[in-house]
């Protein structure tokens, strides 16, 4: 290994390892750089995942997120991209276990993120549709619009989260269910929809590449009682369909 | 027509609106990249709102040109999008390694300046300036640590990197007034032997001082205004150079877009007298 090699294995190890034998990490003045990089990694989590700074409050996400920072520092210059693996993190983190929902609420952060850096598209409207043939329509694969995401929770993550970014405590009323929801961007703005199971389903088989005909099929076949029509025209109105 | 640059700002995401709707005569502005890198959405929209508005400056932080390794190819060829999409005025980049075995450092680290790291940053810097097309400007860093296995003083190293790469300079004027202090040297005399002519650019900023274990250090921190040696540095380098465009930096207690212009117009007034004479 080069000479600038073996200084910057050592330099950037010596950064998340207190204990390091290497020289300039011994100088007080190493502090600096450690601080900066742990500073900035931890400002790139705090900002990516509001929902769940409010529900554990700053001090202790900070904490927390400088372990994950340590095992997984940042990958990509784009720091607004930083934190693919939190929620799985938080998951297993033995701390946060009395929040059961906390990692469901982090990966609800992300989709939404995700949803926000997303590349632009014309969305497609239920009227670009209703111009087809049955027979066309049922031939037809829909382009997800590229800042589509959905989620799925076993606890009623989607409300918890709504309530944190809004800084508000969750109401009394909060029914322990499972909870789904659809995030879209229209224009720059991004929302949060509730959906359900059945939207979700759907959304998955069009990314699979079913036809519409293929997709509403099977979602038919495994919810038979859903109104299909019904939740594809509200998908289209919230834009979750691009043009292609 | 645009005329000559002046003193520009490191632009903030929370003054868009006032510099959308403001002109001055040569104010301009400056970003970093990375935060506008996105595929879509907002981000990217705001700079090229403003990039129609007024001149744009690109100032990286993570190419990581000190780096043993060549430079990120996917970034260099998102970075050439944006080039091409925002036309900047100016493209920098800094004397400084930031990635290492596919982690991203976020900070500017420093390296010994032996001759296989000026070779190193030779290739890296002529390897960027073909992907992106355009010439960079590097910025001499800020230190902290005084380190071993040192070939060239940092001013001759930067002379000899435009010597061999064609690159331009960026001189942080901030960074050479904190590096002087915690590194016990001389920043006259460093200004005195740096290569001024293939300055671009001139960065002022505010720093603080470290509060931590390094107590006593000076750090770069950007969230003050411009210290007033900073601005005696400012008048020395224009009296010896002449005028350069100027930018006010600002990363942390930002603010109001008017308190920042006042810098800028303080830059001005002393751009203007170095316009005159020369």
């Amino acid at each position: 290994m080069s000479g600038l090699a073996s200084f910057q294995r050592n330099f950037a190890g010596a950064l998340f390892d207190e204990a390091s034998a290497f020289a300039p990490a011994g100088h007080p003045a190493f502090a600096v750089y450690r601080n900066t990089v742990m500073r900035a990694s931890l400002d790139a989590l705090e900002g990516n995942f509001p929902a769940v700074v409010c529900l554990v409050g700053r001090d202790w996400f900070r904490a927390a997120a400088a372990i994950h920072v340590a095992e997984d520092p940042p990958r990509d210059a784009r720091l607004s991209t930083y934190g693919e693996a939190f929620p799985r993190f938080l998951a297993g983190f033995e701390p946060a276990s009395g929040l059961p929902y906390l990692a469901d609420v982090a990966r609800l952060d992300r989709l939404w993120s995700e949803s926000l850096h997303a590349a632009d598209a014309t969305p497609l409207g239920t009227q670009h549709l209703a111009a087809l043939a049955p027979q066309a329509l049922a031939g037809m694969r829909l382009r997800l619009h590229p800042a589509t995401r959905w989620f799925a929770s076993a606890l009623p993550a989607r409300t918890i989260w709504q309530a944190s970014r809004q800084g508000k405590p969750v109401d009394d009323t909060l029914a322990w269910d499972p909870e789904y929801a659809v995030v879209v961007r229209v224009a720059h703005d991004v929302r949060v929809l509730r959906a359900g199971v059945v939207d979700v389903a759907l959304l998955e088989a069009c990314e699979a590449g079913a036809t519409l005909g293929e997709a509403t099929l099977a979602v038919a076949e495994a919810h038979s009682e859903a109104r299909i029509d019904l939740i594809l025209s509200g998908l289209l109105q919230s834009g979750a369909f691009a043009k292609s | 027509m645009r005329g000559p640059l002046a003193a520009g700002m490191g632009f903030k995401p929370q003054h868009i609106e006032d510099a959308l709707h403001r002109a001055s005569p040569g104010l301009w502005f400056e970003v970093h990249p990375e935060n506008y890198l996105a595929e879509g959405g907002p981000h990217p929209a705001m700079l090229d709102a403003l990039a129609e508005r007024h001149p744009v400056s690109l100032h990286g932080v993570s190419l990581s040109l000190a780096a043993a390794a060549p430079p990120d190819p996917r970034h260099l060829h998102r970075l050439r999008r944006l080039v091409d999409r925002v036309k900047p005025v100016l493209v920098s980049e800094h004397l400084a390694w930031s990635t290492w075995g596919g982690a991203y450092v976020p900070d500017l680290l420093p390296f010994p300046r032996s001759h296989e790291a000026l070779a190193r940053v030779v290739e890296n810097v002529q390897r960027s300036q073909d992907a992106l097309g355009r010439k960079l400007s590097l910025e001499n860093p800020s230190h902290y640590l005084a380190l071993e296995g040192h070939d060239w003083s940092e001013t001759d190293f930067l002379a000899e990197l435009v010597r061999r790469s064609g690159c331009g300079l960026l001189l942080d004027i901030n960074n050479v007034y904190v590096s002087a202090h915690n590194l016990g040297t001389d920043a006259r005399a460093y200004l005195d032997r740096f290569p001024l002519r293939s300055v671009t650019e001139i960065h002022l900023a505010g720093h603080g001082v470290d509060d931590g274990s390094a107590g006593g250090l000076l750090v770069d921190s950007h969230d003050a205004p411009v210290a007033e040696p900073v601005w005696e540095l400012y008048r020395h380098v224009l009296a010896l150079v002449g005028a350069r465009p100027t930018l006010i930096e600002r990363d942390g207690n930002i603010p109001s877009f008017d308190e920042l212009h006042e810098e800028c117009v303080r830059a001005n007034v002393l751009l203007a007298e170095h316009r005159m004479a020369a």
